[in-house]
This record gives C-alpha cells, sequence and structure tokens, in this order.
C-alpha cells in the first residue's frame, strides 16, 4: 500500500488524505514508527487497533495539534506541515472523543464555531455562515436542537451537534475519534450511517478511530489496523478483519462470522476455554 | 432519532428556508447594552446624591449639565454642593464603576480562559502578590510619597503582575501551559506572598492602619487622578478581550479542538491572561482587594443572556460597575458617618447570592 511514487498517480488527482512514513514518540518511546496510509475523497476509513496503540495520538498528527518526528501529511496533495494553523483547520476537521461542554451557548452557536477558520481575528459570522452551519445542522438531524442550549442535550444529540461543527469547517478531511463509545446501541449505527451518508454528501474523506470492530465492519469502505506504529494490515472490512489478524494484533482470541444482513465481518470474543487475555499492546 | 439518510438529505435541502436561529454574532443585541448604560448611569448620580449632606438628584444633573459647554442652568445651588459632588463623590463613584467594571471583565476572562466557573481576578496570585507589594511599601519605611506620587498602588502593581508572571513561568512547558498547573502554581504562590505579608506585618511595627485598610478595600481616599491611572490600563486590556471575543468562545472548546479550529492557543491565552491580570492588578492597586464582584457579575450576565463573550464582557463589565457603585453607596451611608470597608457590603451580597445560584442549580457547573 506504500505510495512510493507521485502522489498524483492514480485517477490523476491527489488523494485526499496521504500520511507517508509518518513517525512519532513520547519521551523516546515510538507511538508511529513508519505509519503509511491514505484516504480518497468520498471514502469512509475506520482506524482500529488495540488500546494504547496510537489512534488518538495518529489523529492529533494528521490534525496538526502535534508535530511528527518524521515523515509527511498531506492533504489534497498539501503537506500540512507548514501550514499556518488556520490553514490547515480548512482542510481538516475533528470530532474529539470526549468533549467539554461550553457554558451557555446554543447548539447553534457551538456549530457556528466550526466557521472559525474562515473568518478574520476582529470578523464576525454573517449570513451565509449562518446558513452554512443551519445546513449542516440539518444534514445531521440536528436543527430543531439550533435554539437549545448545548449543555442540555443528550450524549447522541451532543454527538452529532459536534459533527455538525466539523461538517460547517467545510474542509475535504473529516476526523473522528470514537464517535460511537459514549453511545446506545441505536445511536450507534446511526451515527455510522450519518457519516457513510456525509462522505457522499461531502464529497471527502472521513476518518474514524474505533474500538467496536463489527460496528466499524458495517459501515467503512476500508479498515486500517495499527500495530506497533505500522499500518498492519489495510483493506475491505471482510479481507482485514480476519480471525488471524485480529489474534495477533490483539492477542486474544475470536470469532469472525458474516452479519445476516450486510455479510460483513462480525467479531465476538471465542469462548470454552480458548479464551486469551486481552493485552493492552504498547 | 434514526431518521434514514434520505430523509436528512430532504430537510437539508430545504434548510435554506428554515429561518436563522438568534445568535449574538449575527443580530448582536445592542439595546441591552444601552439600556445597562442608562442604568448604571442612574446608580452613579442616585449615589452622588446620598451623603453626609445630600445633594438631589436634580441639582446634580444641573451641576453636571453646567460643566457642559452646551448647557447653561442658573446656578441655584449652593457652591459646597458644587465642590462636594466634583471634589468628592464623582472621583469616588467614577473610581467604584471604572474597578467594578475591571474586576468583573477580568472576572469573566479568567472564568472563559480557565473554563472555571470559580475562577475570579485573584485566582493566580493578583492579590497576594499585589499585598505582598503594598507591605514592603509600608513595612521597609519607604516614602509613602515621592512628590505626589502615592508609592502604594504601584507597589501593589508591581507585586500583582510578579506574582502572576511568577505563575506563568512555572507552569510553562516547552509543549504549551497547561491551565491546571497554571492555577496550582497561582495558588501556592498566593500562599507564599501571603504567609510573607503575615510575616512582614509580625516582624515590624510602624502603623498598619494604611496598610489594613488597602486590604479591606475601599474608595474612600478615590480622586480623580485614580480613575485617570486605571483607565490607562483598563481601556486597551477590555480592547484586547472585547476583540478576541469571538475567539474566547472557540477557546470554551478544548485546546486540541479549539487548536484544529485554526486557533493559536498558546499565543492566545498569554495575550488574554496578560491583558485580565494588568485590569485587574491595576484595580486593586487603588482600590485595594474587593471580592465576589469578579466571581458573580459574569455568573448572572450568563445566567441571564447567555455564554457568548461577545457580549458576556462589555455586560459583565457594566453589571459590575453598578453593582460596586451600589456597594459603595451603601459601604458609606449605611453605618453613617463611620464607614464599612466595601469588601463587606460585596461579601455580605454577593455570597449569599452566590450560594442561592449554586443551590438553584442554575449556575453552570465545571
Amino acid at each position: 500500500m506504500n505510495a512510493k511514487t507521485n502522489p498524483n498517480h492514480d485517477y490523476g488527482a491527489p488523494q485526499a488524505l496521504e500520511v507517508r512514513d509518518l513517525r512519532f514518540a513520547y519521551n523516546n518511546r515510538p507511538v508511529l514508527d513508519g505509519f503509511n496510509f491514505r484516504a480518497a475523497k468520498g471514502e469512509l476509513v475506520g482506524l482500529v487497533g488495540p488500546n494504547g496503540t496510537g489512534k488518538t495520538t495518529l489523529l492529533r498528527l494528521l490534525s496538526g495539534v502535534l508535530r511528527p518526528l518524521g515523515g509527511s501529511v498531506m492533504i489534497l496533495g498539501e503537506e500540512t506541515r507548514r501550514m499556518p494553523t488556520s490553514e490547515r483547520a480548512r482542510l481538516v476537521s475533528v470530532v474529539p472523543q470526549d468533549p467539554r461542554t461550553p457554558m451557555g451557548l446554543t447548539a447553534f452557536d457551538l456549530v457556528l464555531l466550526g466557521r472559525n477558520p474562515h473568518l478574520g481575528l476582529l470578523q464576525w459570522e454573517g449570513r451565509r455562515d449562518a446558513e452554512i452551519a443551519m445546513h449542516s445542522m440539518a444534514l445531521t438531524g440536528t436543527d430543531d436542537l439550533a435554539q437549545r442550549r448545548f449543555e442540555n442535550l443528550s450524549g447522541g444529540e451532543k454527538q452529532r451537534v459536534l459533527i455538525a461543527l466539523a461538517l460547517a469547517q467545510q474542509a475535504p478531511v473529516m476526523l473522528l475519534d470514537e464517535p460511537t463509545s459514549n453511545l446506545d446501541i441505536a445511536h450507534q449505527p446511526a451515527v455510522m450511517e450519518l457519516l457513510a451518508d456525509l462522505k457522499r454528501e461531502a464529497k471527502g474523506a472521513v476518518v474514524v478511530a474505533m474500538h467496536d470492530l463489527t460496528l466499524a465492519a458495517q459501515f467503512c469502505d476500508r479498515i486500517v489496523i495499527i500495530h506497533k506504529g505500522r499500518n498492519f494490515a489495510e483493506g475491505p472490512p471482510a479481507k482485514v478483519l480476519t480471525e488471524q489478524n485480529i489474534e495477533a494484533v490483539y492477542g486474544t482470541k475470536v470469532r469472525v462470522m458474516s452479519h445476516p444482513d450486510t455479510g460483513m465481518p462480525v467479531v465476538v470474543s471465542a469462548r470454552s476455554g480458548g479464551v486469551g487475555s486481552a493485552k493492552g499492546d504498547a | 432519532m434514526s431518521q434514514s439518510a434520505r430523509e436528512l438529505r430532504a430537510r437539508a435541502s430545504e434548510s435554506g428556508d428554515r429561518p436563522i436561529p438568534a445568535s449574538v454574532g449575527l443580530r448582536y443585541p445592542w439595546w441591552r447594552l444601552v439600556v445597562a448604560v442608562g442604568v448604571v448611569g442612574m446608580l452613579a448620580i442616585l449615589a452622588v446624591s446620598q451623603g453626609s449632606v445630600g445633594i438631589p438628584p436634580l441639582t446634580v444633573a444641573k451641576i453636571l449639565a453646567s460643566k457642559l459647554p452646551v448647557f447653561d442652568p442658573t446656578a441655584d445651588w449652593p457652591g459646597t454642593s458644587e465642590t462636594i459632588l466634583l471634589q468628592l463623590r464623582l472621583p469616588r463613584v467614577a473610581l467604584a464603576g471604572i474597578v467594578g467594571a475591571a474586576l468583573a471583565t477580568s472576572g469573566a476572562a479568567y472564568q472563559g480562559l480557565f473554563k472555571n466557573p470559580l475562577a475570579d481576578p485573584y485566582l493566580i496570585g493578583v492579590a497576594s502578590g499585589a499585598g505582598l507589594g503594598a507591605t514592603i511599601v509600608l513595612i521597609t519605611g519607604v516614602p509613602l510619597f515621592v512628590g505626589a506620587l502615592n508609592l502604594l498602588p504601584v507597589a501593589a502593581f508591581a507585586g500583582g503582575l510578579g506574582a502572576v508572571s511568577l505563575a506563568y513561568m512555572i507552569a510553562r512547558r516547552s509543549t504549551g501551559t497547561p491551565l491546571t498547573t497554571l492555577i496550582l502554581a497561582g495558588v501556592a504562590i498566593a500562599s507564599l506572598a501571603g504567609a510573607a505579608t503575615s510575616l512582614l506585618m509580625v516582624r515590624s511595627d510602624p502603623d498598619l492602619r494604611p496598610l489594613l485598610s488597602w486590604l479591606l478595600g475601599g474608595f474612600i481616599s478615590a480622586r480623580w487622578s485614580h480613575s485617570a491611572i486605571v483607565l490607562v490600563y483598563l481601556v486597551p486590556a477590555a480592547a484586547v478581550l472585547a476583540g478576541y471575543g469571538r475567539i474566547l468562545n472557540v477557546l470554551q472548546l478544548d485546546e486540541d479542538h479549539a487548536a484544529q479550529l485554526g486557533v493559536n492557543v498558546e499565543r492566545t491565552k498569554l495575550l488574554l491572561v496578560g491583558s485580565a491580570t494588568l485590569a485587574t492588578a491595576a484595580a486593586v492597586s487603588f482600590s485595594g482587594l474587593i471580592g465576589f464582584v469578579g466571581l458573580v457579575a459574569p455568573h448572572v450576565v450568563r445566567l441571564a443572556w447567555g455564554g457568548d463573550y461577545r457580549f458576556l464582557l462589555p455586560m459583565s463589565a457594566l453589571v459590575g460597575a453598578g453593582f460596586l457603585i451600589l456597594a459603595d453607596l451603601v459601604a458609606r451611608t449605611i453605618v453613617s458617618p463611620a464607614e464599612l470597608p466595601v469588601g463587606v457590603v460585596t461579601a455580605f451580597c454577593g455570597a449569599p447570592f452566590f450560594l442561592y445560584l449554586l443551590r438553584s442549580r442554575k449556575a453552570v457547573g465545571l
């Protein structure tokens, strides 16, 4: 999967997101060690791997909050490393995992914050920004919540408002960190369905870090397994989420079945003596 | 929930017709600020009319009008009224209002920057540093006045800024300045400065009355020049904070998230903490330590009109000004001819009110 050539080599257009040989370490402990990865326009990519494997670190590197030790992150063929923060914010939007709740702002106020990268320091939002924000809220089904205080919304509503905020940024790449981990079984597929729909609508790349392998398999076009700072496996869910791969990376025995509706992999823990311990992998 | 994607798309395409919800940035509620300015003005006229010699509000208005070039009302008031008004009461009320505005503005800014509803202008050591500065001047026998310059506020100002700068330098890392570390460093430095103040007071025996009255806070010796000096610091600091109002909204998100939205978090924090501290230190240096204004005023505004900093900052300033003018009026009239320290009044009004807010669970939590 390594892009050894010019990023423009296929389809004559640059990838929405292309990561080459990315390296990063915390206090000399390598987290990413030559990570390669790409996502095309209109693609929903699931990023999976054990706890502590560097999914969140990778997302922070992609959004420019952290600086890599080496390698490059290109968006639409442009290196983002030396970009000013506001320019980068027009290219990548992020939905954080466990956001804090601002005091006294409405859901609409919050979504308007997504327009910040497009505004000057002393410039305020205008009518066009308001329309973009409302459109983003309609796409995420949160337009009815616009005037409610954000702090009074439920977990699922907050999650969708934050996705609307990221949408209002109008960036070609959207990154999400565990968007379903705090949601119940009804809201989990709803958010994933929303993402699958948004990637088509916004024609950008959506990269989502997830724990739930089964959920990822049902909705993602492609799955990337991160292991030991590298891209361990990458491809369509059915090809990547195999019992062998999962056992090798997570160190636990699993059974992979096929979903009765989609035919996509369903991952469950193995029972009857074959249960391994879920080793936290550094 | 669980609306189908098709349904959502259909709704989204109709969203052009949906009304745009109210938002401070789209339609700024100027009229609320205008009303608040009027209320503060009326409170000020009420305050200057009260005292050992009463001056009717109408006379106050006439005296003030006579100072404007356009009006020329007949002077049917005693000359003493004019002297009391212009030399004693107005400077005092003006300083109370300006200090109230400074404390409330910086309180709102600190609450936003530290994302902590308990943040107030004294949180990161301004007060204790200022107290130590004032004490050093009094104890070391440095003459209090150099010419017409009163050294007490100068020392308090330097002490306050010094303490905050020290906290900032200690908390600073190569990767950023964690806010929790900054608050903890400020608390530790505040304890240290407080202990040093106590030590100096115990170890020496000059007349401590000026120090005590400064520490308790008040506007007894207010002059026009004091207001002017505080304004020199307050106006630029408030202008910076107001200019960054929209960015302060973005900073209500996590720091990572704000950075991902294009805010240069470190630089912005330094600039805004510096501005708020400058305003606080200038106010504290003349008024002494007056609690609760900076804590309560922003909460009242947030509760009543929401948390958009573009409105929260100026409205807090007006509420703080009105509150402190009123508190000072009570302080100097309620036990007349004696006076209460104004900090006692603000605490007696502010603390129960704050407890009520907590109890009613309306105050928005951490």
